[in-house]
This record gives structure tokens, C-alpha cells and sequence, in this order.
């Protein structure tokens, strides 16, 4: 396992290269023009100008390497002069976002508390009920129970966030008063009260992200489980003795996980990607928000900066996916 | 005890009135703005974005600004330089501003002349891509006789000389903050962008890119009394709905910007009783544009919506006509935009003096009238199906448009009135990020307009429309030689209208420009290049327990934010 | 001992030819020989769920192809004078803010949503189960499939969109008329837009699979590798597939919208479930019912395709079978 952890690593580094390099085309091919938002009264010429001051004039492999270098080189070093205090990265050009003319990571760096507090947390939310509710709902299958929850899971699924989000912020904001319509990011929770504050202005959000992260992940639970409930070995385990409680919470949940893990692994840098529309609705300005104002601006430094690190992760999380399916049924080898 | 109480009340409230009238510096709080687009930097040459501009207006300012009804008003100088009180020199070359006395930057440093100069500087600078630099068009120098005069000099004779350090678009910034940042180093400098240094009633404490920008009051504002709101909060992000919600619904902000959103929704929004909706009318027309020429997709790339091939039938002014009869304006406002809309024949509406009136017939849909001219131009339905035809062409026409909801209804709306005089009409939107993008190698730009007709709003910086009309001529036709650049959708061509072109950029008498201005527009709309059909006014909603607010559609919203004050309750 | 019951069976329906062959059960010997679909069939009948599902899916499907040619008021008129009406008899559903009546903007709009959602959904989930089974199945191909699948998964959408309109729109107008043109572009960008999650799933469990013993024992005795794939892995990676299914029809319909609201699909005048929706949440106060309808119409769907998806899946585990 730790050689094929070490090859897929190693590997690892010429797949992102390459994707590195396919978004770069991809974002060239695509039409748009950073200059979209500025008014129509700006004249053209003044225009051109603009676009030549944000380097657009020069060829498209000069600016993949200039990309290449700022991220893989300069930004490291910024980030040991950050922690260290050296200078090593002095004068030297960072990935500058087009639309802000500042650094593309700083306003990372700002972006991932509001989403972590929000999107992580709805995540774990959901994973929370998801797993117990599908687990119960297949052991028990056609209860009631499985029935409400399968009938919640697929309408909550099907509705999608720009109506649920708008619905309980119209039923709970602006009906009864209770949470905030509009997700205040410069809140600091020091306290208890402070927290409480946070507490209330997130409960929206989570909420309407958990429910479509939990129709999901409780879905391929209930069905893995279904298969591997009918399955010999379970009626062994039974034989033998075992309480209902180890047959299902150990043999059968364990086996039933290696889709679920799949499904969890590759959500985790959905984390991270934000959630589009979710935090437009609540006004919440994570990453998610980030990503699709720098795409409709046409901030290439910034898209083409946030798609490869979540191009980064995707490609961690699947190779942990793929360690996790050798620990959960050790028939499982890939060399 | 009871008594006591309400005495005591009543003494502190006789104690505390005069307090109230005599305003304070930051004595009413906390004040929540919310854009819905998000700023993403604090200087207008870096940015011609509007949110950006709007948000800046709050700390940095211009020498000179317009007012509600599109006067200019002195600011950070004494007074306007007319040709009457000797500010603007005969030969209309030179114009000559002085700084009020005892101006001080947020820092306690005084305002200069140099700073003016310097702002000039920068703008102009090789390599910087200033978004302004129209503003700065022709200005051969800038000279400081002494500590608060500033002449400008321009190359040529400026009819209108009041581009540079006016407006919203052009405020002063200071040059120890960023003198190092000129040409290619000024993205360099991140904090000066982000937190500059300025005259307003506010400086910024922190700043978000595209999320939130925290504020407080500028301790060393002109005004000892002003601002009343000691910090601020200036929120971005979402859509126009959730931010007419928040203003109007549930009363977390008190102030919401450019709340373009369907009549019948604000107005049940409105209703809620927690503030209240107001509006303004610049020079903000919704129209539709005619390509003369031909979009075919079978024409090869390079020639499509080019001059060198005519349109088949637009170039028929019968049938361009037909089209405009056949539109009912004062429903279309009534659907799209209410109160926040006048129907409207020109497409220079205002200010008033420029306004014409020679067009107005076209106010009164006329579809029987519409069916007749085409009868009469020899477009007729001859095999039946409901359109009309004419030498083996068919009326059919592609209409597209930006991705906006009231746009759609538009659509929607005008598709029905021209099959109704039998004209087949596809629709299509476009995003707007690719629609309003010049990317030439887009074919869904408004510029390559490979459309029939195609509809959109645009309207002029301040109150002088010269360049605006401009926009008309021959050499401003979108093209592949000029990268499909340029503002003359219709690629409309008319030696006689550049001739009107020219001499207004000759004539300094504000009568005379003004009926040149007249007769250019009378000029386009009587041709039916395009059809004017909605005057926009800006829509914007306060709470009712803010005052001071007076919405102005020639520059910054937030034009007066220093006046704003909490209403007692 | 193996882990399916029926393995030994399948060999002897072989000869007699493909899946038409009747199954020569032996604890059924004495019963007329029937093909195994009956026996499917009779499985998924005694599904509650799945019969109700099916029933509702099928007005649904029958309502949205033939209600229009019922139901024959134009979708896309507008009646100004009557905007904003609620329920009455020339209106059953009431109009919307141009006039527009909305039972036949349902009717018609379902015909595409429905006629998108089923065959995006079927697209990424062929594309997804073949590449996950194939990758899963034959190591030599995971690696090089895998790697593919996360550059898919990290390719932003939205320039994605843009660079294929740009690059299909006109040609595929030219072959397939401007609706079946946009429609193919619709369904071929949400299906390669979202295979990816059903190959990652699939190859999961075929990796689990094809250590288990039944395998070894098919390939014991020489099965080649596609019938060890249609016979022996497909079927018990079944589950998820259907899951991924249902999951993936809900997904396409509200895709669509998104993508025509962005101006890359349908015009803007043509009604689908999806954009009736998002067009109403503005007025969602003033005219709840506007919201409800197509959301109602969507999540009966979903809902019904999940109750066919359970159905099919009991009906076909021959473990359940026969229960």
C-alpha cells in the first residue's frame, strides 16, 4: 500500500501539470473579456489600454509559464517569508487577481473561514445524519421510517438551493424574524454571545446545503447497505451467534462503506470549492462566490488559480479514497 | 414613581432636543450599505466598474461633481471655472481650479496642488491602463502656480472643458500615497488600492475584495459636524431581490443600490413599511439596436455583420418603421419598470435642453398603421404562413439580449407585437459577462451583433452628450479591422451626421450644441436606426429611519453620504 | 459456497442463445418454460412503491406529450389584460406576470424537461458505469481512466459551457434544425459534465467485486471478461447505479435551466420546469402557487423514477426474487 501511496504521488505531479495546463487553454479558448463589467461609456481604446496593463498583449505560453512560475515558485517563497520572516520572495511578481490588482492568495486566505464555517460545516452535518439515516432506513427497508425518509431525502434533493434558500430566508427572516437574511464575514466569535450570533447566521445556509449533501450520501448508504444485507456472510455472522448490532454496525456497515467513502471524497474539495449558489443566496462570499464573480469578470489568475488547487485536492482525495477501499476490504490491491 | 419617571423623561427630552439638531460627528452609529455587486478595489483608475466607483466616492473625491438635476457643483474647490468669472480662459484651452483653504487628507496632511497635478500623473501614465484616461483626453499639461491653484492646458479648444478632477470618475488621490505606483507598478501597490488616503467623509478600515468594506468616519473631514455615521459597513454580493429584502423587508441595511427588479415585486417588498423605494432619471436608455448589415452564418467569418454586405431587409426603413409602430412603450415600461421608467422616442433624453420632442408620435403603438406600411412597401404574406415576403425573403428576424429577467418579458412581449404584423421573430440571451464582453473571438458580443436587432441600455458620463453622439459615425462601426471594437452597433453611416459630428466638437455655445445634439438624435430616430424604448431611472431603497438621502443618477450615489443622518424613530 | 445462487445457471441458458433464452430453473423444472424477464416482471409488480411510481411517472409522461395537443393554448401568448390571474375555468392554473397561461407553459415545459432529464441522466450514466467498470475491472486501464476522470472532475463548468457552445453551437443547429440542436448540446454537456461521480462509485465496488470468490470462479472456468462484466459484475453494481439515476434526473432538469438561463440552451420565451421555477422564486410571495407547481411537478418525478429505481433494483436481485 505505501509503494502504491508513494507511485500515485509521484504520479500525481505530471497528471496536475497537465490539468494545470488544460484549464489554462480552456480558460483562453473560452469567450469573455476582463473588461465586461467596466461601462460602455469607457472607450475602447481605453479599453485596450487596460487589457495591455493586465498583460493580455503577450502570447498565451509566455503567460502559462509566467503562471507557472508565480505559483510554484513565488508563492511558496512568500509563504515561508509569511511564516519565517525572511525576504525571499522581495520584488518578486505574485498570481495578481485582475479584477482587485492584488494577490490571488491573500483573498484565498480571507475566503476559507466563511466557507469552512459554513460549507465544512454543513458537510459534517450531513454526513452526521446521512450515515445513521441510511443504515436504519435499508435495515428497516419499506418501514415507515425508511418511507418518510426516502420521500424527505428525493424532494429535498429535487428543489433546488435558489428556491429553498430564498424560501426559509422568506420564512425565517423576513417572516418571523428569527436569523439574519445576509451573512455578516467580518463577525469574530470570541465569546458566547458572540458565538450565538455566529450560530444563527449560519443555520440558514447549513441547513439548506446539509439537506442536499444528505439526500445524497444517505441514498448510496441505504442501497450499499441493501446489497450487503441479503449477502451469505451476514447470514453466517447471524449464525454464529453475533448480536444484530455487530452483524449491522460492524460486517455490513464496513462493507457497505467503499461508495460512500467514493461520494464523501469526492465532497470534501466541493468544501473547499464553495457552494455557488448557496453562498450567493445568503450572501455568505466564500470561495464559491469568489470563483463565479472572478469567472463572470474573466479573472483568469484568479479562476485558473482556484480550479487548479481544487484540481489539487480532487486528485488527494481520490488517491485517499483509493488507500480507504484497501482498509476497508483488504481484498482490495492494486499492485 | 410613575410620575417621576415620565418627568424625568420629558426633562431629558427637552434637554437632549437642541442636542439633536446640532448634529455631531458620528453621533448616529453604525450605517449598513449593501451593493449587489461586490466591489472588488477602492480606485476609480484601476476599475471602471461602477460598483468600484460608487464605493470610492465614499473617501476619495473630485475637485467638482454634479448635483440631483446635473448642475455642477464646486467640491474640493472654491468654485467652477465658467468663462465668466475667468476660470476658463477665452481660447476655451486652459481652465483654472483653487482648492478650498484648509483641506486635509485622512492623515492630517494637507491638500495640495501637487496632489491634482499628480493625480493627472498617474492616470496618464505609460503602462498603468487607466480606466479613466478619457477623462484626461488632451490635456498638455498641468501647472501649480501656487499651493491651490491648478491650470489645466489642453491641446485643443474644449467646448466642454470639465473631464479632468470632475466627477465621480475623476477624484483626486494623494500623491505620498502613491507615488511609487505609477504605470505597470500600480497593481504593486495593494494597500494603497485598497485603503487610499482622501478627502471624504469616510476612510476605509478594512477592506474585502468582492465581499465587504468596514469604514469609519474621516477624523479630519472639512466639515467638524460631519459625517453623522461614526462606521460603516458596505456589504457586497447577491442579487438585486435579496438586497431589496434586506433594505425593505427585514431592515438589517439601510441602504440598497440599483434595485432593478419587476414593479409589482418592489412595490409588495415596499410594503413591508421598513423603508422605502426611490427613484431618478438620468440619461439611462433602454433601447434596440438594427444591424444594417447582414449576420448570416453563412457568410464567411470576417464578412458576417460587416459592411460589405447589407442586411436584406433592414435596410428597408419601411420595414424598420413597421417595427417601431408596432412597439407599445408605455406598456413596456408599465410591466418592466414602473414608476422607475418613462416611455421614451429619443435616445438622448435628458438633461432637458437637450432633449427632443420632434419624435414623439412614436409613443402610440400603431399595429394596423405598421401592417399598412408594409403593405405598402410591397412586403406582403403571399404564401400563407404569417410572415411576410417580399422578392423571396422572409421578415424573419434573430433578437437578442442580455440575461436580465425584466429584458426577457421584453422579449417576450415585442417577439408577439412583430408576429403580429408579421414579422417571425427568434429570441435569444446571451450572459452578460460574454454579452457586454468585446472578446473577439466571441461571436455572442453586442459589438459583433450577430443578430438582427439586439437591445440593451447605455447611457453618457455627467451631463455632456457630445461623445455620446459621437458614438454614431462611420469609424465607430465594429469591425474585424478595429477588433470588432467601437459603439456604432447599427454600423450606421451617414457623411451628413458626421458633419454635425465635427462641428459640434467646434462649438462652444451651449444653445448651439444643444440644438446640434437635438438634430443628431432627431437624425438617428427618424431613420429608425434604433429604437428608443425605455427611459431608466435608477432605483435605489433606504430605510425610513435614514435621512439626508438625495439619489443622483449624474455621478455617485453616495454622493452625499456626508449629510446622512439617523431619523429619530 | 458462492455469493449468487444463480452463477451455475447461467452457463446452461448459453446455449440456447442470448437473454431470450428461457431459464431452465431446476426447482422450477416442472413449471412451463418462461423467459427471466417474466419472472422480473412479477417481482416488480409485488413492489408497492415501484407500481404507484411507475403509474405516476407514466400520467406524467402521457400528460406532458399529449396535454398540449388538450390543452392547445400557446404557451408563449401573452394576454396581457390577463396577467397575475389566479385558478379559473380558462386558466386552471392561472397565468404568470405577461399574461401567459400556465398550465400549458407545464405542459409543454415538462415535454423538455423530461425528454433532457431522461437522456442526459441515461448519457452520464452510460458514459459513468462504462468507464468506472472498465477502469475497475482491467488494472492496467484504471490508471490512465482514473486520471481522466480528475481532469474532468476539475474542469470548471462554466468556461467548459462557453468553449463548447462556441465551438458546436452552429454546426449542431446545421444538423439537427436550432431545437434539436440546442437540445443535443443541453444533454451531451450535462452528460459529460457529470459522469464522473457514477465512475469513481462504480469502479469502487467493481474493485471490491472482482476479488470475491464468484468471480474466481467464473473466470475459473474461462468466461471471457465481457460476459464476467454483463453477467457477473453489472449486476451487482446495480444499486448505485440506480441511485446515481435518480439522483441524476433531478439534476439535469435544474442543470438545463441554469444553462438556458445563462443563454446557452433553450431561447428565453420556450418554458421548461426548471426556468417556470426559477422565474417565479422573485414573486414566490405574491403568488406562491407559481413556485409550487413546477417544483411539485419535478419532485414528483424524481420521486416516481426513485420508486421505479427500487423496484427494478428488488426485482432483479435473484436473491430477492422469488421471496
Amino acid at each position: 500500500m505505501l509503494t502504491f501511496t508513494i507511485r500515485r504521488l509521484l504520479l500525481a505531479i505530471p497528471t496536475l501539470l497537465f490539468i494545470s495546463l488544460v484549464i489554462f487553454l480552456l480558460l483562453e479558448l473560452a469567450p469573455g473579456d476582463p473588461m465586461a463589467q467596466v461601462p460602455l461609456t469607457v472607450p475602447p481604446e481605453v479599453k485596450e489600454r487596460m487589457r495591455e496593463a493586465l498583460g493580455l498583449g503577450e502570447p498565451v505560453h509566455v503567460r502559462f509559464w509566467k503562471w507557472l512560475v508565480q505559483f510554484f515558485w513565488v508563492e511558496p517563497l512568500h509563504l515561508i517569508d509569511n511564516l519565517f520572516g525572511t525576504a525571499l520572495a522581495e520584488g518578486q511578481q505574485r498570481v495578481i487577481s485582475w479584477q482587485s490588482r492584488s494577490p490571488v492568495m491573500d483573498i484565498v486566505a480571507q475566503r476559507i473561514p466563511q466557507t469552512l464555517w459554513v460549507v465544512g460545516v454543513a458537510y459534517i452535518v450531513a454526513i452526521l445524519i446521512a450515515i445513521p439515516i441510511g443504515v436504519y432506513s435499508a435495515y428497516r427497508q419499506y418501514s415507515w421510517f425508511d418511507q418518510a425518509g426516502t420521500f424527505i431525502t428525493m424532494v429535498g434533493f429535487s428543489v433546488p438551493p435558489f428556491f429553498s434558500g430564498v424560501l426559509v430566508i422568506v420564512i425565517f427572516s423576513v417572516n418571523l424574524g428569527w436569523f439574519p437574511s445576509i451573512y455578516d464575514t467580518t463577525h469574530e466569535v470570541n465569546d458566547w454571545d458572540s458565538f450565538v450570533v455566529q450560530l444563527k447566521q449560519m443555520i440558514m445556509p447549513v441547513m439548506v446545503l446539509a439537506l442536499q449533501i444528505t439526500s445524497q450520501i444517505s441514498r448510496f448508504m441505504r442501497a450499499s447497505m441493501l446489497d450487503n444485507l441479503g449477502q451469505d456472510y451476514v447470514r453466517t455472522a447471524r449464525a454464529k451467534g453475533m448480536t444484530e448490532r455487530v452483524v449491522v454496525l460492524l460486517h455490513v456497515l464496513r462493507n457497505s462503506m467503499i461508495p460512500v467513502v467514493t461520494v464523501i471524497a469526492l465532497g470534501i474539495p466541493a468544501i473547499f470549492g464553495g457552494a455557488i449558489i448557496t453562498e450567493q443566496v445568503f450572501k455568505v462570499n466564500g470561495i464559491g462566490q469568489l470563483l463565479i464573480t472572478a469567472i463572470q469578470a474573466n479573472d483568469l489568475p484568479m479562476v485558473q488559480t482556484l480550479t487548479f488547487i481544487f484540481a489539487v485536492l480532487i486528485v488527494l482525495f481520490n488517491l485517499i479514497a483509493d488507500v480507504l477501499y484497501g482498509i476497508l476490504d483488504p481484498r482490495i490491491r492494486y499492485d | 414613581m410613575k410620575l417621576k419617571t415620565t418627568l424625568l423623561g420629558a426633562a431629558a427630552a427637552v434637554a437632549l432636543a437642541p442636542l439633536a439638531a446640532q448634529a455631531e460627528r458620528g453621533e448616529d452609529g453604525h450605517l449598513n450599505i449593501i451593493y449587489w455587486q461586490a466591489p472588488s478595489i477602492m480606485n476609480p483608475y484601476l476599475s471602471g466598474g461602477t460598483k468600484d466607483l460608487e464605493a470610492a466616492s465614499l473617501v476619495i473625491e473630485p475637485l467638482a461633481r454634479y448635483d440631483e438635476a446635473g448642475n455642477l457643483v464646486p467640491w474640493l474647490a472654491t468654485e467652477v471655472p465658467t468663462t465668466e468669472n475667468g476660470g476658463v480662459s477665452e481660447d476655451l484651452t486652459s481652465i483654472t481650479w483653487h482648492l478650498k483653504e484648509g483641506l486635509q487628507w485622512s492623515d492630517g496632511t494637507p491638500v495640495t496642488s501637487e496632489d491634482v497635478k499628480f493625480t493627472w500623473e498617474y492616470c496618464t501614465a505609460e503602462g498603468g491602463g487607466c480606466a479613466q484616461s478619457e477623462k484626461y483626453n488632451d490635456v498638455e499639461s498641468v501647472e501649480t502656480p501656487d499651493e491651490h491653484t491648478v491650470v489645466v492646458n489642453f491641446s485643443v479648444p474644449k467646448p466642454f472643458p470639465y473631464g479632468p478632477f470632475v466627477g465621480a470618475q475623476a477624484p483626486i488621490i494623494q500623491k505620498a500615497q502613491f507615488q511609487d505606483c505609477l504605470g505597470p507598478k500600480a497593481p504593486e501597490c495593494t494597500d494603497a488600492n485598497f485603503a487610499p488616503v482622501g478627502t471624504g467623509p469616510f476612510t476605509v478600515t478594512e477592506f474585502r475584495p468582492n465581499d465587504v468594506i468596514s469604514l469609519e468616519a474621516n477624523e479630519h473631514y472639512r466639515d467638524p459636524d460631519k459625517p453623522a455615521f461614526a462606521t460603516v459597513t458596505f456589504k457586497g454580493g447577491g442579487d438585486a431581490t435579496a438586497a431589496g429584502r434586506a433594505v425593505l423587508e427585514t431592515g438589517e441595511f439601510d441602504y440598497a443600490w440599483n434595485l432593478q427588479l419587476a414593479p409589482d415585486v418592489l412595490e409588495q417588498m415596499a410594503s413591508a413599511g421598513q423603508g422605502q423605494v426611490v427613484s431618478s432619471f438620468g440619461t439611462l436608455v433602454e433601447r434596440i439596436m438594427i444591424n444594417l448589415t447582414d449576420p448570416s452564418p453563412d457568410l464567411p467569418e470576417g464578412e458576417r455583420a460587416t459592411k460589405e454586405h447589407p442586411h436584406p431587409f433592414l435596410t428597408d426603413i419601411a420595414v424598420r418603421q413597421a417595427m417601431s409602430m408596432a412597439i407599445d412603450r408605455e406598456l413596456l415600461t408599465e410591466i418592466g419598470y414602473g414608476e422607475a421608467g418613462r416611455p421614451t422616442c429619443n435616445v438622448l433624453p435628458a438633461p432637458e435642453i437637450y432633449a427632443s420632442t420632434a419624435n414623439d408620435a412614436c409613443l402610440i403603438q400603431d399595429i394596423e398603421g405598421a401592417k399598412a406600411l408594409l403593405d405598402e412597401a410591397g412586403w406582403v404574406d403571399s404564401d400563407g404562413d404569417g410572415i411576410r415576403e417580399k422578392d423571396g425573403v422572409e421578415l424573419s428576424v434573430l433578437y437578442q439580449t442580455s440575461t436580465n429577467a425584466v429584458r426577457q418579458d421584453f422579449q417576450a412581449l415585442i417577439k408577439q407585437w412583430w408576429e403580429e404584423i408579421g414579422i417571425e421573430t427568434e429570441l435569444r440571451n446571451i450572459d452578460a459577462s460574454v454579452f457586454f464582453g468585446g472578446d473577439p473571438g466571441s461571436p455572442d458580443t453586442f459589438q459583433k451583433f450577430y443578430a438582427d436587432v439586439e437591445m440593451y441600455a447605455n447611457n453618457f458620463d455627467g451631463t455632456d452628450p457630445e461623445a455620446y453622439m459621437a458614438n454614431w459615425s462611420c469609424d465607430e462601426a465594429p469591425s474585424p479591422e478595429n477588433q470588432w471594437q467601437g459603439n456604432n452597433m447599427p454600423r450606421y453611416c451617414d457623411p451628413a451626421y458626421d458633419a454635425l459630428v465635427a462641428e459640434m466638437a467646434q462649438t462652444g455655445d451651449i444653445k448651439k450644441r444643444a440644438e446640434l445634439a437635438k438634430a443628431m438624435n432627431d437624425m438617428l430616430m427618424q431613420n429608425y436606426i434604433m429604437l428608443p424604448l425605455v427611459d431608466r431611472g435608477r432605483v435605489s431603497a433606504h430605510a425610513n429611519s435614514l435621512g439626508g438621502v438625495i439619489l443622483n443618477t449624474w455621478d455617485s450615489e453616495l454622493w452625499n453620504a456626508a449629510d446622512w443622518y439617523r431619523k429619530d424613530m | 459456497m458462492t455469493d449468487r445462487d444463480d452463477v451455475p445457471v447461467e452457463p446452461a441458458n448459453n446455449p440456447a442463445g442470448a437473454g431470450a433464452a428461457p431459464a431452465l430453473d431446476p426447482a422450477t423444472e416442472y413449471r412451463p418454460p418462461r423467459n427471466q424477464w417474466w419472472d422480473v416482471w412479477d417481482q416488480f409488480k409485488t413492489h408497492k412503491g415501484a407500481l404507484v411510481g411507475a403509474a405516476v411517472f407514466i400520467l406524467i409522461v402521457v400528460a406532458v406529450f399529449l396535454g398540449p395537443y388538450l390543452w392547445t393554448i400557446d404557451p408563449t401568448y401573452i394576454d396581457i389584460r390577463a396577467k397575475n390571474q389566479g385558478p379559473s375555468l380558462a386558466h386552471p392554473l392561472g397565468t404568470d406576470q405577461l399574461g401567459r397561461d400556465t398550465l400549458s407553459r407545464m405542459l409543454s415545459g415538462g415535454r423538455v424537461s423530461i425528454a433532457v432529464g431522461l437522456t442526459a441522466m441515461l448519457l452520464s450514466i452510460g458514459i459513468g458505469t462504462l468507464i468506472g467498470v472498465i477502469a475497475g475491472y482491467f488494472r492496467r486501464l484504471d490508471g490512465p481512466l482514473m486520471r481522466l476522470t480528475d481532469l474532468f472532475l476539475a474542469l470548471p463548468i462554466l468556461p467548459l459551457l462557453l468553449v463548447a457552445v462556441l465551438l458546436f453551437r452552429d454546426m449542431l443547429s446545421a444538423a439537427f434544425g436550432p431545437e434539436g440542436g440546442v437540445f443535443v448540446l443541453i444533454v451531451s454537456l450535462i452528460g459529460i459534465t457529470s459522469w464522473m461521480q457514477t465512475a469513481r462509485i462504480v469502479r469502487g465496488d467493481v474493485l471490491a467485486l472482482k476479488e470475491r470468490e464468484f468471480v474466481l470462479a467464473g473466470r475459473s472456468i474461462g468466461t471471457p471478461s465481457r460476459r464476467m462484466i454483463t453477467r457477473h459484475i453489472l449486476p451487482n453494481v446495480l444499486s448505485p447505479i440506480m441511485v446515481s439515476a435518480t439522483l441524476g434526473i433531478a439534476t439535469a432538469i435544474i442543470t438545463e435551466s441554469a444553462l438556458s438561463f445563462l443563454g446557452f440552451g433553450f431561447p428565453p420565451d420556450f418554458p421548461t420546469w426548471g426556468r417556470l421555477l426559477f422565474d417565479s422564486v422573485d414573486r414566490m410571495q405574491l403568488y406562491p402557487e407559481r413556485v409550487i407547481w413546477p417544483g411539485l411537478a419535478i419532485s414528483l418525478t424524481v420521486l416516481s423514477v426513485n420508486y421505479i429505481g427500487d423496484g427494478l433494483r428488488d426485482a432483479l436481485d435473484p436473491r430477492i426474487r422469488g421471496r
